[in-house]
């Protein structure tokens, strides 16, 4: 198995306060890992971190071979190997389902527009959602926004995909559909990191589980075992409060 | 007292007496402001004055019927009749409209003059119209040579068609008219105007005026004040110092300035600075100054647009890969822009308004050469033509600019 991504020693803080302590991580090519913990433990931050949205002050982030650092030249670039599906979906509203779908991909990939609209509409069948391809994301359910939030991340064809928390802002009985498509990704082989407190997907998907408690890992095994027999008191508590 | 409130019951006889009082007061005012007529004139003069409010006051009691039955009844009752106090104030607003239209369309019609040549011709008690035909060339064209005219009217001419073309053309090669527009027409068209070459005669600036020279000076001034106002904004929300405090000096600087003393400064001090010999003709001066001046102020419409955008727009253009230009152009400016077109339409509309400062440096467009015009020892006291004409000629322009950006909101609302 090939390392994708790489965390040594990674410390981050806003101003005074530390998100992350000391975190160290190493992700293989079509891996899955969940990230669960508390709310403030820094799970999104660590996320974050990986495509530089938030930037680290000491340790080493590597991603597929590069480093990234504040000297890292083309971060575009890894940036557009790394997908990312936000907890608020950040659809563009002023184009449309298909367009935010092409938009990277022509720009970011010099893609002909006729071949990025042929990916576009694949990947909108992929989490089904073709059928919406021309309407706006103002006129889109949450489910289906972040279906297409998903298949955007997925035009741009990506190593790695990223997913921040991506059912909070559902209703209950979209959150379904969502994880759905997550599921027939994972199947598909995609790496992924997922920052999720839906334990039924992690278990299901997952082959690895971390739990994260104020900006530290605290715990990281297989899901099978995470889950089975948790060795720290700490996530003992956590899953004894959200099984 | 209860028998005598109107309600449906009585709604029989309450309803024609109504409509019966109020018609009257209508007459008494209609016959009193157009034909001089007054009707109740047997009553003292103060009632007799205040006659017609007072039985449309008692008319409008009397047809206020709640929940009437009759549908256009209960939409008027509503809207304009719901208690005592709205009944005043829509007899009120009603009248002062009707007493107003005759003397307006006196004076601007039914004893204006429109036929002669000089000022004698008007005899009337109205405008005297023949000042604004007389001096109609002047207030279009300023002191443009009469021969060339033509010129000033090809120009605006190819502008129109072009900017026809533009809006018709099919979505593919619209965008090379738009640069056209943009980048190559306005030489172009300077060039026609100005003269100089391709045997054109010459014509200095300084004879450049009227409304022509307001066209002129507007549309340079926003084609220009755009895009730069959109770079200040940038430049003021970047990371870098430099480019950030460079903004915010350049912004403030140009915005804490009155535009009076813009100008002046663009036409006396100026030209101190330079070195001896070199010489840039005023309206470019002028022009620059008008294009700095709003463009301070178009770059705080748009810095507000840029805020109001969640971080999470920025996040999602920058995860797919997009560097900072094709994140501001492509994610981030067409939804701020979107958000601020009153922003926008209002500076814009600002703009074409304070043309006529120019008259600082001597330049005259339209509201100049009406200066100018009235101050004609021929035609004198024709300073209420001229500026009714001047404003209405602005509020046209600025009404359908007005008009342009509201559909241009619809257009590009994607909401629902």
């Amino acid at each position: 198995m090939k390392k994708i991504i790489e965390l040594k020693n990674v410390n981050k803080w806003f101003d005074k306060f530390q998100a992350l302590k000391d975190v160290s991580l190493e992700v293989n090519q079509q891996e899955k890992i969940v990230i669960c913990g508390p709310s403030g433990s820094g799970k999104s931050t660590l996320i974050r971190c990986i495509n530089r949205l938030e930037e680290h002050q000491e340790g080493q982030i590597i991603v597929d071979g590069n480093e990234i650092s504040e000297n890292t030249k083309d971060i575009e670039k890894i940036r557009a190997e790394v997908g990312m599906v936000f907890q608020q979906f950040n659809l563009f509203p002023h184009l449309s389902i298909l367009d935010n779908c092409t938009l990277a991909p022509i720009w970011v990939k010099k893609m002909p527009k006729k071949k990025a609209e042929e990916i576009a509409m694949q990947n909108l069948e992929r989490v089904q959602i073709a059928d919406q391809a021309k309407k706006f994301p103002g006129q889109l359910s949450g489910g289906q926004q972040q279906r297409s939030a998903l298949a955007r991340a997925l035009c741009m064809e990506p190593k790695i995909m990223l997913f921040d928390e991506p059912t909070s802002a559902l209703d209950p009985e979209m959150i379904k559909e969502v994880l759905d498509a997550m599921v027939d990704l994972a199947k598909a082989g995609m790496t992924m990191i997922v920052v999720t407190h839906e334990m039924g997907f992690a278990k299901e998907v997952a082959d690895n589980m971390i739990f994260m408690d104020e900006g530290r890992i605290v715990e990281k095994a297989k899901t099978k075992d995470f889950f089975d027999n948790p060795k720290s008191d700490r996530t003992k508590l956590f899953l004894s409060q959200i099984l | 007292m209860n028998t005598l409130k109107p309600s449906k019951h009585n709604i029989k006889t309450y309803l024609p007496a109504g409509i019966i009082l109020i018609a009257f007061s209508f007459l008494d005012v209609i016959m009193n402001s157009f034909f001089q007529i007054d009707l109740v004139g047997f009553f003292p003069g103060i009632i007799s004055y205040f006659f017609p409010l007072i039985i449309g006051f008692i008319g409008l009691y009397l047809i206020r019927v709640e929940f009437s039955g009759v549908r256009n009844l209960d939409i008027l009752n509503k809207n304009i009749n719901s208690n005592n106090f709205n009944a005043v104030l829509t007899l009120l607003t009603l009248f002062v409209i009707l007493k107003s239209i005759s003397p307006l369309i006196n004076w601007f019609f039914l004893e204006a003059n429109f036929v002669g040549n000089s000022k004698e011709d008007c005899t009337g008690d109205g405008a005297c119209w023949v000042f604004i035909k007389v001096w109609f060339r002047r207030l279009i064209y300023g002191m443009y040579p009469d021969p060339e005219q033509w010129r000033i009217n090809t120009a605006f001419l190819l502008l129109f068609t072009l900017v026809g073309i533009t809006f018709f053309a099919p979505a593919k090669i619209k965008k090379y008219f738009i640069l056209f527009l943009i980048f190559v027409y306005p030489f172009i068209g300077i060039k026609l105007i100005g003269g100089g070459d391709f045997g054109l005669t010459y014509v200095e600036t300084a004879a450049w005026g009227g409304l022509s020279l307001t066209f002129i000076i507007s549309a340079f001034a926003i084609i220009f004040c755009f895009p730069i106002g959109v770079f200040l904004a940038l430049g003021r929300r970047s990371n870098l110092p430099a480019i950030k405090y460079i903004s915010i000096g350049f912004i403030e600087l140009w915005r804490g300035v009155p535009l009076i003393t813009v100008l002046f400064m663009a036409s006396v001090m100026f030209p101190m600075f330079l070195p001896d010999g070199t010489f840039i003709d005023k309206l470019i001066r002028v022009l620059f100054a008008i294009t700095m001046f709003e463009a301070a102020y178009m770059a705080e419409v748009v810095r507000g647009g840029l805020q109001a955008l969640p971080k999470g727009q920025y996040e999602a253009a920058r995860s797919l890969g997009m560097g900072y230009w094709r994140m501001n152009f492509l994610i981030i400016l067409p939804q701020a822009l979107k958000l601020v077109i009153p922003g926008i339409a209002n500076t814009l509309l600002a703009l074409v308004k304070d043309t006529p400062l120019i008259f600082v440096v001597g330049l005259m467009e339209l509201a100049g050469m009406i200066r100018l015009a009235k101050t004609n020892p021929n035609w004198l006291g024709m300073a209420m033509e001229g500026y009714v004409f001047a404003g209405l000629v602005f509020w046209i322009i600025c009404y359908a600019m007005s008009r342009y950006s509201q559909n241009l909101e619809k257009k590009l609302s994607t909401e629902r």
